[in-house]
């Protein structure tokens, strides 16, 4: 104890190291080998499962190529959820404003011919902010004003979301109801949207074989965007503030209400920016099929990175080497690559919870679990 | 005062009217207008039923847990995992007789959503984890474990079949939607009434809604909470796999991937406008299960040439609704989401 009094800053430093570092990797290393449990369970093999999952996301220039591609959606979604989360909001509403972006940037993307790149391409990018921007802003704004819990009201926008973007390529019913805007006719009975002009395409960085695009530094861009905001800015103390102790930051005299309106805002953007960037770089249009898991996938990345922008970084890039190689494994050892799911819910456990992996690997708890992820848990009552 | 909330009062009188109006459509020419058969017909009103018993369970899994103090929002993950225990006991008992296999399969989601609702207590009270947090573990978990696991060649066979209620069932157009059911749905009918009774009216209730709202002072009267916690959160979880062998069961008769289909979370918005009480949760379970009973009679119907799209979005919308505006202030239970320890183990 005495030890620990004389060396304080040792002492915060270690258990930073801790926070970010020890205690995510253990939390994969033993979901992995939960994963590998449930497999030797169910008579699958875990090593030739896991030897795939490797080969399928390293094992090649192109391997490779397709993980960094994968990272992108995450580290957005990621982003958006940690931003809520550094409110003590939840956002569980990613996918839905994912699924928007890409809605709102096609739209855009599939009119305007011959309009420049330069124009054309920014023009598709915002346009995708700003629609997963407002569908962010409603659980937001029903929150503040009626108390509404933003969980529910993002998961029934989520539905609403898939319902509206499935309306827009609607090829039309038999009783007369006219197709969705955005439907390609020439596509006949396919619910989807013609390609976007190329002049509102995301650029490949390499030629054919590697699939990677510029939309990379985008969501790189983003995550310094977002680390700055929310650690220099007035704004982000603000919404600091309010996620650690509401009565106290309207005591102190925040706005609470436009914090948590903001908070959304932005949460909803970076989340529309994935589904721009999946639709503008990857897709060039958009199919009621793309889209929807990754906004869910974005909560575990967020507090497997420990809500923290750089973190958020490392969590995408172990989720989209799962993804990445999840394929592969599949196709390697027959195992159904549904255990990447379970796999990834396991982490999510060990991640929230560190007391249990603190008791499986008998570290010293650091006394402080508050540390773990805490949401504001009320249901909007008062 | 529990018992007529105010949103009972409101889900009762808009049953009434419903009633009357389906009455009238039976026996009156009312009935010859299309929009009056899409809206009070006796088919809708079978809907809303069938619609609502999954609900009406998920939120009574909801109030078990949270008038203890612990949020679940991974009553959908539950659910889901219920479903998938039901289908895979039923469809490896096929060759038993009908009903003993079909009331094992009952038994078996039971038994799995009890120990999802044990994971999510032991995540949330063992190892303090954030609650909400622990509800979508739970949810990812029972989709993930449902998807690797699901033998897609596997048939369930059989399912349990309407039991008319003697006489019940005779009564004109009542009869034959309330009394000519299926066992899970009168089950389900019956929980409400023990809830209610249990949670109101017993000293485990009155235990239950001690350690969710002042667990320090129920600690004091000698209470041990987080054994009730434990408790009340296993209970809750059988509920909820219940509901989950009734889409599997009862309902459908067979297991899709990710059939819950957000039921889980429509239930636990039925709880909330049902401010926590069981009758409270009927009525709001009734009115989402009747929003949906509305889409498909407007999709059968075809009275009208709005996209499917939105005419599918109505259980959303009139859930967001509900949970912001109709229902004004609620008030969940006071120590709601918090871990809770005793003085000497802090």
């Amino acid at each position: 104890m005495a030890q620990a009094n004389s060396n304080k800053t040792n002492s915060t430093q270690k258990r930073f190291f801790l926070g970010i570092f020890l205690i995510p990797f253990l939390a994969l290393l033993t979901a992995l080998v939960a994963g590998a449990v449930v497999m030797l369970a169910f008579r699958d093999d875990p090593i030739l499962a896991y030897q795939g999952l490797f080969q399928g996301a390293f094992g090649s220039g192109r391997a490779w190529s397709v993980t960094i591609r994968k990272m992108i959606p995450f580290i957005l979604t990621g982003l958006s959820v940690a931003v809520a989360f550094k409110a003590g909001l939840f956002n569980i509403g990613a996918s839905g404003q994912f699924v928007i972006g890409s809605v709102c940037s096609v739209a855009i993307g599939i009119h305007f011919e011959g309009l420049p790149m330069i124009i054309h391409l920014p023009l598709a990018i915002l346009s995708g902010m700003l629609g997963g921007m407002i569908w962010g802003a409603i659980p937001g704004l029903l929150k503040v004003t009626t108390g509404a819990h933003e969980v529910i009201v993002t998961i029934m926008m989520n539905y609403l979301a898939s319902l509206f973007a499935g309306w827009t390529v609607y090829a039309g019913g038999t009783q007369g109801q006219t197709p969705g805007p955005l439907w390609d006719r020439t596509a006949r009975a396919i619910s989807e949207t013609s390609d976007v002009f190329e002049s509102a395409q995301i650029p490949w960085l390499f030629g054919p074989p590697y699939r990677v695009h510029y939309g990379v530094f985008l969501a790189l861009i983003a995550v310094v965007v977002v680390w700055w905001l929310i650690y220099k800015t007035t704004i982000g103390f603000e919404i600091r503030t309010v996620g650690q102790n509401p009565k106290a930051a309207r005591y102190a005299g925040i706005r609470v209400e436009k914090t948590v309106v903001l908070t959304m805002c932005l949460a909803g953007a970076l989340a529309g920016l994935a589904g721009t960037i999946e639709a503008l770089g990857l897709n060039h249009k958009f199919a009621p099929e793309f889209g929807g898991q990754v906004g869910f996938d974005g909560i575990t990345v967020a507090l497997l990175g420990q809500t923290h922008p750089f973190g958020v970084v490392i969590a995408s890039f172990l989720f989209g080497a799962l993804d990445a190689g999840a394929a592969k494994m599949q196709f390697e050892s027959g195992v159904a690559a549904d255990i990447i799911q379970v796999i990834q819910a396991l982490v999510l456990a060990f991640v929230a919870a560190p007391l249990i992996i603190k008791a499986l690997f008998r570290l010293r708890s650091s006394g402080d679990e508050k540390h773990a992820t805490k949401l504001n848990t009320s249901w909007g009552g008062s | 005062m529990t018992f007529w909330s105010r949103t009972a009062k409101i889900s009762v009188s808009l049953a009434l009217i419903m009633m009357v109006m389906a009455i009238l459509v039976e026996i009156t020419p009312l009935g010859e207008n299309p929009w009056m058969r899409v809206f009070f017909g006796v088919s809708a009103l079978n809907f809303t039923l069938r619609a609502a018993i999954p609900l009406v369970l998920g939120a009574l899994s909801g109030i078990l847990c949270e008038r203890s103090g612990i949020i679940n929002i991974g009553i959908e993950g539950m659910m889901l995992a219920g479903a998938f225990a039901g289908f895979v006991a039923k469809s490896s008992t096929n060759d038993w007789p009908l009903y003993a296999s079909l009331l094992f399969s009952v038994l078996v989601a039971l038994g799995v959503g009890g120990l999802m609702g044990l994971l999510h207590g032991l995540f949330s009270i063992r190892f303090r984890m954030d609650q909400i947090i622990s509800g979508t573990v739970i949810i990812i978990l029972a989709a993930g474990l449902s998807s690797y696991l699901y033998d897609r060649d596997a048939i369930s066979a059989g399912k349990f079949t309407p039991i008319p209620i003697p006489l019940l069932s005779e009564i004109p157009l009542i009869g034959p939607v309330i009394f000519n059911n299926a066992p899970i749905t009168y089950v389900a009918l019956l929980l409400v009434l023990v809830v209610h009774i249990a949670i109101f009216h017993t000293r485990w209730g009155l235990r239950t809604r001690a350690v969710g709202e002042h667990p320090r002072a129920a600690d004091t009267e000698g209470i041990n909470v987080n054994r009730q916690r434990y408790f009340n959160t296993m209970l809750g979880g059988m509920l909820a796999g219940l509901a989950g062998g009734f889409l599997v069961l009862e309902a459908v008769g067979q297991f899709q991937e990710g059939m819950t289909a957000g039921r889980g979370f429509i239930s636990l918005a039925a709880m909330i406008f049902g401010n926590w009480t069981p009758f409270g949760a009927l009525g709001a379970a009734t009115l989402f299960g009747y929003t949906q009973a509305l889409q498909n009679e407007f999709l059968l119907a075809g009275v009208t040439t709005i996209p499917r799209q939105f005419v599918s979005m109505l259980p959303y919308i009139v859930t967001i609704v509900a949970v912001s505006g109709l229902v004004g202030r609620v008030r969940p239970p006071a120590a709601i989401g918090k871990s809770y320890d005793t003085e000497g183990n802090k």
